[in-house]
């Protein structure tokens, strides 16, 4: 398992392998957006919670066919699928490479762009927290996704088709937590919530996902 | 005698097609009726006559939740005992739920418009009612994609499985996201309960008229998935001779 890991993440940070392109498409979401709904701090201030999750998600949805599809090309999917291994723990260290790559740079980089878009500077923890703990379901829900096109010769945006409405619990919960955190309340209750739908997500995902890639590799 | 006997596309095709006429001809009779009845009833007190769109909106409402859950049994069935015409069912149904809602989006909003002042609020039952379109596109996208019928009957089927609790919860995380900030004028069954019997009637003909409509469409294209099956195995075999 641990090779395996080890060996994506290789892969990821090699050329051309995508590491860090989520946080550029998230650098240009932040920078476009002032330029769409003006630069002050009065219209900005209110939106950034949204846009800044919003933009973690589609960043997060801009490299998910990379999860299964290159391997499935050279076919060391297929390796995968009879190695000891159960095919439902490939899936989420797979996810994992997924979130360590493109999620856990969101995580770092989010108070940066928060900056850029005049989030208050309450809000950062509640930023960071929210996205740490929704960023891991909504790589998981999306490897569920790349699982189920991955046979597809244009799956990439019947993949974003499928997976848009499984993010929206967690987009919900997550702009919440910030945009309270934000003014200053209460946070407690999206956070369980959020922490409630990331656990259910990790714990049977990989099964529907698993399925799905046998159907593919029947 | 089993309902699993039905799994055999023949027997299902012969049942059907003594069936279908009865149902499509008691069909368009309730749908005519419950519709035309309604739009003969009084005008209501506060809302005048834009009362009587609920004959259309609330039967289209009812049918495209149902026609998911209908959709998800129906998965549960291919997935557990590999039942052809279920898999098919499940095919079959999903642009019939698709555009049930549709039609209730539609009718909400030329409803809301003289009544709220607006075409479209972010209401959480118009929200989710979005998110269920969202799933029902996603759905038949995915159909649609798959070349093998077996591997889409498969892959579609975890999909709804996974869609489903999805549906589920983005239903009450919508419920949560709009608390406080908007109160909706929403359609509930405790409102149908607080109607006047005037109303009440010609709605539950009406929703009985869309649930035998959906009925009769959804045996017609099951019975049209079940000929394209066939035809393509005979183009199969044609190529193989």
């Amino acid at each position: 398992m641990i090779a395996l890991l080890i060996r994506d993440l290789r892969l990821a940070t090699r050329a051309g392998g995508g590491f860090g392109l989520g946080v550029a498409f998230f650098l240009i979401l932040s920078a476009l957006v002032p330029f769409g709904v003006g630069p002050d701090r009065a219209t900005l201030a209110p939106v950034a919670p949204g846009v800044l999750w919003v933009g973690a998600l589609l960043a997060c949805l801009l490299s998910l066919d990379r999860i299964f599809a290159l391997d499935h090309e050279d076919g060391s999917l297929d390796l995968l699928a009879t190695a000891p291994l159960p095919l439902e723990a490939a899936v989420a260290i797979k996810a994992l490479a997924h979130w360590i790559t493109t999620g856990l740079p969101l995580v770092v980089s989010a108070p940066l762009f928060g900056v850029l878009l005049q989030l208050p500077v309450q809000a950062m923890p509640w930023l960071v927290a929210s996205l740490a703990l929704g960023t891991p379901a909504l790589s998981m829900l999306g490897a569920f996704g790349a699982a189920i096109t991955v046979g597809l010769r244009r799956g990439g945006l019947l993949l974003s088709l499928l997976v848009l409405p499984l993010y929206i619990p967690t987009l919900i919960f997550g702009a919440e937590i910030t945009r309270r955190g934000a003014e200053g309340m209460a946070t407690a209750t999206p956070l369980m919530f959020l922490a409630g739908i990331t656990l259910g997500v990790l714990a049977l995902i990989p099964f529907a996902a698993a399925a799905a890639l046998r159907v593919n590799l029947r | 005698m089993s309902i699993w006997e039905y799994a055999n596309p023949t027997k299902f095709m012969r049942t059907t097609e003594g069936l279908l006429p009865w149902l499509v001809g008691s069909a368009v009779i309730c749908c005519v009726g419950g519709v035309v009845w309604g739009f003969l009833t009084p005008e209501d007190f506060r809302q005048g006559s834009t009362v009587k769109i609920v004959f259309l909106h609330v039967p289209a409402a009812m049918m495209a939740i149902n026609i998911w859950v209908m959709m998800l049994v129906a998965s549960l069935i291919w997935i557990v005992r590999r039942h052809h015409v279920s898999a098919l069912a499940a095919k079959a149904a999903a642009p019939i739920g698709a555009v049930m809602t549709l039609i209730a989006l539609a009718t909400g909003a030329i409803w809301g418009q003289p009544m709220w002042g607006t075409w479209w609020e972010w209401d959480p039952r118009l929200t989710s009612f979005l998110i269920l379109f969202l799933f029902y596109v996603g759905y038949i996208a995915l159909w649609a994609a798959v070349e093998d019928p077996d591997s889409a009957a498969d892959l579609t089927g975890v999909l709804c499985l996974v869609g489903s609790v999805f549906a589920l919860l983005s239903r009450y995380a919508v419920l949560f996201w709009n608390q406080g900030l908007h109160q909706g004028a929403s359609l509930s069954v405790q409102s149908g309960e607080r109607m006047s019997s005037v109303y009440r009637y010609p709605l539950y003909l009406a929703m009985l008229g869309f649930f035998l409509l959906f009925l009769a469409l959804l045996l017609i294209r099951t019975r049209t998935e079940i000929r394209r099956r066939r035809l393509a195995a005979l183009q199969a075999r044609e190529m193989r001779a």
